[in-house]
């Protein structure tokens, strides 16, 4: 064992170089193997360990994001090699008139709405019955994962066969209530039903998921909390109400912002809803076409990537508003009720 | 519950009981739940294994299941025989699919959680020029949605030559600023800082100090990060799509939505093939359920 390498961290840089001055032993003229391969681990051992993220995260993440801008900019048409060059904001202009564009941001809309609001909502009853004493808890909170682990793409599937207009059990369930009992709905025939259709395929996908994130912040209220609210006399749901989700706004914030990235990139379920799915119109007449599905059909159907860039940064900016305007919304709303 | 409020008969002095309890400021993770409670959650837990306990239906049955009203609901005999017909198809090798969604999920995986524990560790507990400013950008990153970048990224994967090959969905995925930010958080908060120095007084390497004393440490980090990346690797469908869609051999869920796709599509086979591609992750939450709610609970998934 050589001296340096014994030396604590910050003084054995010293020592070597102290060392090489002195030129006492010709072995140690020049820094040793040791010591050099001591100075690299380090000084450059750390660059070494974290180059992997930034090589990767450079080339693939932060590269084709600011790659996207320029491609939008130019004609890009896999299907015209050699229709190039500048196209300016001919792209973002062609945006503006697309019937197709304002159809599927409509529909991206409609579908958000259906989905977040009951999803974050019955999100935060499950998480109020899980938080509770309860026996076998770890099973309950495993067994409402089981949407969430599931593959969007098989559960889709199923979905699919469930809001089928002649045998599909959606329909037979609605008979026996007395709904559309001699007419059953065709759920692929017009937008509101073909959105409540694509909603709840979102629902169940991701109630368990929020009811979880939920649960992480009620259990970190802290209880004299509740000790303190315990004078006016508030049953379970006006606790939960009143003191419960003031107490837990910022995870609520934060699942809002999330479930609007997430619901306005829908791609899984208006995909595959559809009969004739490889053909990413969602619906003979777009009936349920998300933004996400156009830009595929654009840019892979209509080989045209220079307007699926162009399309990819409009949605880009209307997520950075909508999570915007959300935020102050919810802000509002479960701030209110503190008071 | 509302009956609570006005029912004093028999069944009603325990819920009246822990009505009083609420009322004397317990805390609600602090009362045991009733009935109701149970009952509610019961209905949930329906809700929420009902599609795959019919995906199992269909995937058993034979075609005149699903065209008959009521519809069934009770599995058939006929699994094998569906299974047969998928992993027989011509113009669909789902076989393959299968194994290339292993390869993918398995390599992104154990690349995630080594990449991602070696970065973290470099943030937590190694000193160098930069690092702060360089975390930061990490933290900024997280916020990126990469989704928006996939008309680009397909043409960076022409350029390569990777389109249409399991390595333009294997290697964006190897490492991401979420896996990195959680091993650094978790690192700094379970790996002692003496432990560390000792280890570098005794001459250890920065490598040795990883293996030896970092990865022993983080073993449950890793647990939860493996599965997470593992299921959502697996469940990946758009990007798989637009470069891997239309080759002969694309990952399993692209190939289910070939099967979902053309004039007649036989659901059967089709949810014969999703059932078995759902399998995995079945297990998964079976042995690693534990690990997954925590690892959620902890707010450690981005997406």
């Amino acid at each position: 064992m050589s001296t340096t390498r014994a030396a604590p961290a910050s003084s054995g840089r010293r020592a070597a170089t102290g060392r090489h001055g002195h030129g006492t032993d010709p072995d140690h003229r020049r820094p040793s193997w040791r010591d050099r391969l001591y100075r690299f681990d380090m000084r450059y051992m750390p660059y070494v360990l974290i180059a992997p993220f930034f090589l990767i995260f450079l080339v693939f993440g932060l590269f084709p994001l600011v790659f996207n801008g320029v491609v939008a900019l130019r004609n890009y048409r896999l299907d015209d090699p050699t229709l190039t060059g500048w196209a300016g904001l001919a792209n973002f202009r062609q945006l503006f008139g697309d019937e197709d564009f304002w159809n599927a941001l409509y529909n991206t809309f409609g579908i958000f709405l259906l989905s977040s609001v009951p999803q974050l909502l019955l999100a935060l009853i499950v998480a109020s019955l899980l938080n509770r004493r309860l026996r076998a808890q770890t099973w309950w909170r495993v067994g409402v994962l089981l949407p969430y682990v599931t593959p969007i793409v098989a559960s889709t599937m199923v979905f699919s066969v469930f809001f089928s207009r002649d045998f599909g059990m959606a329909n037979w369930v609605l008979g026996l209530f007395g709904i559309g009992g001699d007419e059953p709905i065709n759920w692929r025939a017009d937008k509101l039903h073909a959105w409540i259709a694509i909603a709840t395929m979102v629902n169940w996908k991701w109630i368990g998921y929020n009811a979880l994130l939920y649960l992480a912040a009620m259990q970190s209220i802290p209880r004299d909390v509740y000790e303190a609210a315990a004078v006016d006399g508030a049953g379970p749901w006006r606790q939960l109400w009143r003191i419960t989700v003031p107490m837990i706004q910022p995870v609520i914030v934060f699942t809002v912002i999330l479930s609007t990235i997430g619901g306005f990139q829908l791609f899984i379920e208006p995909m595959l809803f559809d009969l004739n799915s490889q053909a990413a119109t969602g619906g003979p007449n777009g009936e349920w076409q998300t933004i996400a599905q156009l830009i595929y059909k654009v840019g892979w159907k209509d080989l045209n990537l220079g307007y699926a860039a162009a399309m990819s940064w409009a949605l880009f900016l209307i997520i950075l508003v909508v999570a915007g305007i959300n935020t102050l919304l919810t802000n509002r709303l479960s701030g209110g009720r503190s008071r | 519950m509302s009956a609570v409020d006005t029912a004093p008969p028999p069944p009603a002095v325990t819920t009246s009981r822990r009505r009083r309890a609420a009322l004397m400021g317990r805390a609600p993770q602090d009362t045991p739940a009733g009935i109701g409670t149970y009952l509610l959650l019961a209905t949930t837990m329906l809700f929420a294994a009902f599609p795959l306990y019919w995906m199992f239906v269909i995937a058993t049955s034979n075609d005149e299941a699903l065209a008959q009203i009521p519809p069934a609901v009770i599995p058939g005999d006929r699994f094998l025989v569906n299974l047969d017909e998928v992993f027989s198809l011509q113009d669909v090798y789902f076989a393959a699919s299968l194994i290339n969604s292993v390869i993918v999920s398995t390599v992104v995986t154990a690349a995630m959680l080594f990449f991602c524990s070696l970065a973290g560790f470099a943030f937590a507990k190694l000193r160098f020029a930069g690092s702060r400013w360089l975390m930061l950008f990490v933290v900024l990153t997280l916020t990126v949605p990469n989704q928006l970048g996939v008309v680009a990224l397909y043409i960076v994967m022409g350029k390569l030559g990777w389109n249409g090959t399991l390595l333009a969905v294997i290697v964006p995925g190897l490492v991401t600023a979420f896996g990195v930010f959680y091993m650094r958080q978790f690192i700094l908060n379970t790996v002692p800082d003496e432990l560390v120095e000792s280890a570098r007084m005794d001459g250890a390497t920065t490598m040795r100090v990883y293996w030896n004393i970092v990865l022993p440490a983080i073993r449950p980090a890793l647990a939860v990060l493996g599965l997470l990346t593992f299921v959502s690797t697996w469940n990946d469908f758009q990007w798989p799509l637009i470069t891997l869609g239309g080759t002969d051999y694309p990952t399993s869920m692209v190939a289910i939505s070939d099967l979902a796709s053309g004039n007649y599509v036989i659901y059967r086979r089709v949810l014969a093939g999703a059932f078995v591609a759902t399998i995995p992750l079945l297990i998964m939450l079976f042995i690693g359920g534990r690990q997954i709610v925590r690892g959620i609970m902890e707010g450690a998934v981005k997406s």
